[in-house]
């Protein structure tokens, strides 16, 4: 066996431990949506016909718009930590807050969409395809808000100027989740959306 | 990095007594808490199993020294069929969730994967202090379930659907929803242990110790984690659909309206048997770091054990389908799954080899640890070799949910969790708790657990060879069956010895704990780092930190005057 002196230290060649953390988490986030998303597939294949009459009903347009909300969240989210990386504070607080607005506003689009599916009598028990729409779109909300919450906390010490320096590596973990959020969205869009 | 791990107080008498040992931030308290919270659900269990064993034998007649649990659960003594229903699940549940987890990964991951890697704490030590009080809310509600009105969960361990997503079919509302609660959060308590787990491995290894010169038994605890954590999401998303259906009223797996409960099934099922080697493989892990010490010899095929170990991680996300051959699943489905069934068990002949080989004209002491890990080996090469008829859908087809099933995975569950589980108890208490357990005693445990336990075992295998399905109230109402009392008889009284055999243990444990002979830093003169700090270990672990020059097994090496050589020594 090689006896070869220990010189470097492999804690140091790694990343950081919290975004070591978050991609952890990130993975087994993935495998609970992905069972969601893949259960909704294999009963969507078996009962073609009767669920993309039910995708009917789902409001594309809102879903687009949502989209692009979310999407353009992201957007903020990264320049939000390139800012903090640059220790800019008050572009920290532009874009933070811009990312937490994003949020709200995707959620309020969400709610004038559930309220007018529900009106319409399309609601979780109309039929599997509607308890499907309501328990993906649901946990994503979920997680909108979770992330909501987070950027709100990381958007009031950046206000403060608690953030520096030796929190700003939260805004990148915060950042990766809410990137997950959004291609979660991406996944949920056209499957529920638009493959009517 | 490890700006959570540094930050720790090194002044731990500051520290007032709730900070030090309820709600503590060091892993070495958090893992003992892991250990008591197991043991604890270990007695609930196990009064559990006396209990069904006891309706098995002498069906309808009262249970000795249980008339004092009331009606409408017990009649004077008597178990009713609800209840019996409830027994079964609750056993099944409580022993898997509540005992092998807690024990297995909880305790014994916690408490050495910081020093194997000669770390000062975990990666985050509030994600860890926050993950044991989840599993024990989740302990807590899972007792609390017993006491609601209608009982506690009675749609078997695996849950399924129909049983589980209505009342009607059991008579139990709210201990099924409270039954899929405790086990949302006992998922939320180990994907969080099992994250703190993967980055304290990948981050926090002492200076020189590379990947390949990790102990086996931390190998074993980080694939653990991530077969974990890449197989119950599916599992929490088919628990949110189940509760759905529960609360709602929305028909995921009712058939009548467009439903499929094959889909809770698949999903169960899914994370069910990766969960097979979540359990085992630390199991598997204290054995292979007990096997060299004992025997004095380096482990045989390092390299081979680990590439094993990852290769049947791998392949236990693709052999699921072996327990719904009769589901009514697609028949297509069947070879492919059969064959891959078949296909895991050569990675872990691979390693019973490796475990064989190491032995192999070594300089053997039969300390307790060391008996415990030869019966481990024992008793899982019969789990294993009876899973390969269970694996084969022409055999399984007869002997599926036969007691021959149950005999089974007793077999493969308690050589990881009892007797791997007591390897790993028995050799690492001195560096929990400072003493040592004693030896005469220990060698009493092993013998009488060893017999009792396959007096136990082997009848059932006979029973379900016999056609005896499992999960009957009363097997002998049927004339077929009625031969097979005497063998339930049997097993009953060897189940009630067995549990006996385990005072032994629980005397010793504690008696040892405060007043067992003082051990030093390393008394089983043993190579990994953990023995290179204080027993037990003060909060940060090492005097100072150790470097890593060799890998773990390094023993009877011949140019050296003592036939051990410790990781963090040069030379």
């Amino acid at each position: 066996m090689s006896t070869v002196a220990a010189t470097e230290n492999y804690s140091d060649n790694v990343m950081p431990i919290g975004k070591m953390g978050i991609w952890w988490f990130l993975a087994s986030e993935i495998m609970v949506f992905g069972g969601l998303i893949g259960s909704y597939i294999l009963y969507r294949l078996a009962s073609a016909g009767a669920w993309a009459e039910m995708a009917h009903h789902v409001s594309t347009t809102i879903g687009a718009i949502n989209t692009v909300v979310l999407l353009t969240s992201s957007l903020t989210m990264v320049l939000a930590h390139a800012a903090v990386e640059d220790e800019n504070r008050q572009r920290a607080k532009l874009y933070l807050g811009l990312t937490v607005l994003g949020g709200i506003l995707f959620l309020i689009f969400k709610a004038v969409e559930y309220t007018t599916e529900i009106s319409h009598g399309f609601t979780p028990l109309a039929g599997t395809f509607w308890s499907f729409y309501f328990t993906m779109t649901g946990l994503h909300g979920l997680h909108v808000i979770g992330g909501i919450i987070a950027n709100l906390a990381l958007f009031v010490m950046a206000a403060r100027g608690t953030l520096w320096p030796n929190t700003q590596k939260r805004v990148e973990y915060c950042g990766l989740y809410w990137h997950f959020v959004d291609v979660v969205w991406i996944f949920l869009f056209p499957l529920l959306y638009l493959s009517y | 990095m490890s700006s959570s791990a540094a930050a720790h107080p090194a002044h731990e008498n500051q520290l007032s007594f709730v900070r030090q040992y309820i709600f503590s931030l060091d892993h070495k308290v958090i893992g003992k808490q892991y250990l008591f919270l197991g043991m604890f659900m270990a007695l609930a269990g196990g009064l559990l199993a006396y209990l069904l064993r006891w309706q098995l034998a002498w069906p309808e007649s009262a249970v000795p020294g249980m008339s004092w649990i009331p009606e409408p659960t017990m009649f004077q003594g008597i178990i009713p069929p609800e209840f019996y229903n409830a027994i079964v699940t609750m056993h099944g549940t409580i022993m898997v969730f509540f005992v092998a987890m807690p024990i297995l990964l909880g305790a014994f991951g916690n408490f050495l994967v910081p020093l194997m890697v000669g770390a000062p704490d975990m990666a985050f030590p509030r994600l860890n202090m926050m993950s044991f009080w989840t599993i024990f809310t989740a302990a807590m509600i899972m007792l609390a379930s017993f006491f609601v009105p209608g009982g506690a969960a009675s749609a078997g361990w695996t849950g399924y659907p129909p049983l589980s997503a209505d009342a009607v079919y059991t008579g139990v509302n709210w201990g099924i929803t409270l039954w899929i609660l405790g086990l949302a959060l006992e998922f939320a308590s180990f994907l969080m242990g099992g994250i703190n787990f993967l980055t304290t491995v990948v981050s926090m290894r002492a200076p020189g110790l590379k990947m390949m010169r990790l102990p086996l038994m931390v190998w074993m605890q980080i694939v653990a984690a991530v077969i974990f954590m890449l197989s119950v999401g599916p599992l929490i998303a088919g628990a949110v659909l189940l509760l759905l259906d529960r609360t709602v009223g929305t028909s995921f797996y009712a058939v009548q309206k467009g439903g499929d409960p094959l889909l809770w099934q698949h999903l169960f099922w899914f994370f069910g048997h990766p969960e097979v080697y979540v359990v085992l493989l630390p199991g598997i892990g204290a054995v292979l770091e007990v096997l060299p010490v004992f025997s004095r010899k380096p482990i045989f095929g390092y390299k081979a054990i680990v590439y094993s170990t990852i290769a049947a991680g791998f392949l236990s996300f693709i052999v699921w389908a072996h327990h719904m051959f009769v589901s009514g699943m697609d028949f297509d489905l069947v070879m492919p799954f059969s064959i891959t069934t078949i296909l895991i068990s050569v990675p872990f002949t691979i390693i019973l080899l490796a475990m064989i080989a190491t032995l192999w004209k070594g300089a053997i002491r039969l300390a307790t640890p060391m008996l415990f890990a030869l019966g481990t080996l024992m008793v899982f090469i019969v789990g294993g070799l009876t899973g390969i008829f269970l694996g084969s859908a022409s055999a399984d087809i007869y002997l599926h949910d036969t007691y021959f099933v149950v005999a089974h995975f007793h077999y493969t569950l308690i050589s990881a969790v009892f007797f791997g589980g007591f390897t790993a108890m028995y050799y690492w208490f001195p560096k929990m708790f400072g003493r040592l357990m004693n030896e005469t005693w220990g060698k009493i445990h092993f013998a009488l657990t060893l017999v009792c336990f396959n007096l136990v075992f082997i009848p059932l295998f006979k029973a379900g060879l016999g056609g005896e399905m499992r999960r009957l109230y009363n097997p002998f109402e049927y004339d077929f069956l009625k031969p097979h009392q005497g063998l339930h008889q049997f097993a009953t009284i060897a189940a009630i010895l067995l549990m006996i055999a385990q005072l032994p243990f629980l005397v010793n444990f504690f008696w040892s704990m405060f007043k067992g002979k003082v051990a030093d830093r390393n008394p089983w003169q043993a190579n990994t780092l953990e023995w290179a700090a204080p027993s037990p270990p003060p909060h940060g672990n090492f005097d100072t930190a150790p470097s890593v020059y060799h890998g773990p097994y390094v023993y009877s090496a011949p140019e050296r005057k003592e036939d051990w050589q410790p990781q963090h020594q040069p030379h």
